[in-house]
Parts: C-alpha cells; structure tokens; sequence
C-alpha cells in the first residue's frame, strides 16, 4: 500500500509543469528526459550541449537538495530484484528512445501539446505497463 | 542563460518529481494496479502537468522565438509508425516492472537504492543501444526523439 496524495501529487505536477515551460519559453526544447539523456550518450549531440547537460545535474540534484532544504525525507522502495531491475532498466531505455518518448515527452509535453503520436504512445505505455504490473502481481504472484 | 535557465528547468522538475511521490516506484505501480492496491496519485501528477504545460505552450505558440534561442523546437512528427507503437510497448514493459521512468531513475541516484543503481546503468545502455539503431554505427545524431 501507499498512501493516495492528491494536494502533493497535483502540486509536484505543477513543478514539472512549470519545469516543461520554463525549458521551451527560455531555450525552445521540449522537456523530454529520455531524448535529453539519450543525446549527451556517446557521440554525443553537440547542439547546446551544456543545456542538456545542466538540466540533467539539475534533475539528478533535486532530490537531495529538496531533502536539505525542506528537511523531508523522500520515501521510496525499490525492487531488490537485481536481475529484475536490470531488464527493466534495458526495455526503459530502449523503448523509450525507440518510441521517441517517455512519460516527460509524450505524457506532458506531448498531451499538452494535443498530439495525436503522443497520445497513442502514452495509451500504449500506461496499458503495456499496466498488464505487466497485473500479470507480475496476480499471476505471477509474489516476485515483486 | 541558457545553461541557467536549463538548470533551473532540471532542478524544478526533479523537485515536482520528489514532491509528487513519484520517484517511488511502489507509488508507481500502485497507480498500474488497478485491480490491487490502487493508488491514483500518479494521475493527479499527470494532471497538473499536463495542464500548465497546456497553456504555458498556448502562450508560447503565440510568440515568434524564444528568449535564448534562435528558435522553438516543437516536435514535428505526426506519424502514428511501428517504431513508436513498439518502442512505446517495450518502455511500459520495462516500466511495468521496474516502477521507474528515465525521469524519476535519475533522480533517484542520490537515494542510493541498489535497485536505482542497476536499473539505471541497464537504461542508458538502452538507450545508446536504441540510438544506434536508428542512427547507424557511425553517424551523429538526429532529432527525432523526444
């Protein structure tokens, strides 16, 4: 169980809302992380390079700087499943390249942007990993 | 600026990631199980996102180029073709399992779970892998991803 946070969750999205914004009104990207990550890899794509490299400190950054300011600590739990975890990890990268988006870019920026390819890709991703997650939970039971 | 401006973008949205709970995979997936311990979270993020992103963007149509940039990028695809529907398919599945996105992987690195420190190593070689893919072994790069 975790526990359902509507006032957090809503507020948190706003922050990435406004993130998403800010990144387009001052440097014209779209704030995908999955085609911003994928291009600071080896060859990296030289086009303002420092741009892409900034907002990735900046993401990788946040949460211990928002632990030190605000005093909170941010609760997670991660699979222990080493092995799980690594396919996982495989399949997210690729998939998300491959499908030119991820959650950021299709899911925000591309439903705010009332794409139709966005659309469909975040339909796919959301039911593809909601079978997953009812097959590993309740046929397969136990593994997570 | 436009490194400033690009840090400030990564920073707030890693923040609004912490805020939101969705660096936590279990919340993640508690909002895929539906038929479990649902936990609806998830889509109060998306809609808050979702929503300023909306008309931040309506704004930003209206206006010629950006303040630091010679020009917008806006995503010019329109084509609904097999490597989205395939390449979207494999991402739920991993994301199914694991409970994390590129977004949220990442800024996960500084809470120091094993999991986080598989997963994503696993991810980038992915997404290299998915590069070379389209690009060829050699060449640079295109813009086609998000």
């Amino acid at each position: 169980m975790t526990e359902f946070t509507p006032f957090a969750s809503l507020l948190g999205g706003v922050l990435i809302g406004i993130a998403a914004v800010i990144l387009m009104a001052a440097n014209g990207r779209i704030a995908g992380i999955s085609g911003i990550v994928s291009r600071l890899l080896p060859p990296a794509d030289r086009g303002d390079l420092w741009s892409k490299i900034a907002f990735v400190v900046g993401l990788v950054a946040a949460p211990a700087l928002y632990e030190e300011i605000s005093g909170q600590f941010i609760a997670q739990t991660v699979s222990y499943n080493l092995p799980l975890m690594a396919v996982a990890g495989g399949l997210v990268g690729f998939g998300s390249v491959r499908g030119a988006g991820c959650t950021s870019g299709h899911g925000v920026c591309g439903l705010a942007r009332l794409s139709w390819r966005s659309a469909v890709a975040t339909v796919t991703f959301i039911g593809v990993a909601g079978i997953t997650v009812y097959v590993m939970r309740h046929v397969i039971w136990g593994t997570i | 600026m436009r490194v400033l401006s690009a840090l400030i973008a990564g920073l707030m949205f890693g923040v609004g990631l912490a805020v939101s709970g969705m660096s936590d995979p279990a919340k993640v997936l508690n909002f895929l199980d539906i038929a479990g311990t649902w936990d609806p979270s998830l889509a109060f993020v998306m809609g808050g996102a979702v929503a300023v992103a909306f008309f931040g963007f309506r704004v930003l149509r209206g206006r010629s180029k950006p303040l630091f940039a010679e020009s917008f990028a806006w995503p010019m695809a329109r084509d609904i073709d097999r490597p989205l529907l395939t390449g979207a398919a494999l991402f739920g599945l991993g994301w199914g399992l694991g409970g994390f996105c590129p977004g949220p992987a990442l800024a996960s690195l500084t809470l120091l779970a094993h999991g986080t420190f598989v997963f994503v190593p696993a991810m980038l070689l992915g997404m290299w892998g998915a590069r070379r893919l389209r690009e060829g072994p050699a060449q640079g790069s295109s813009s086609v991803s998000q």
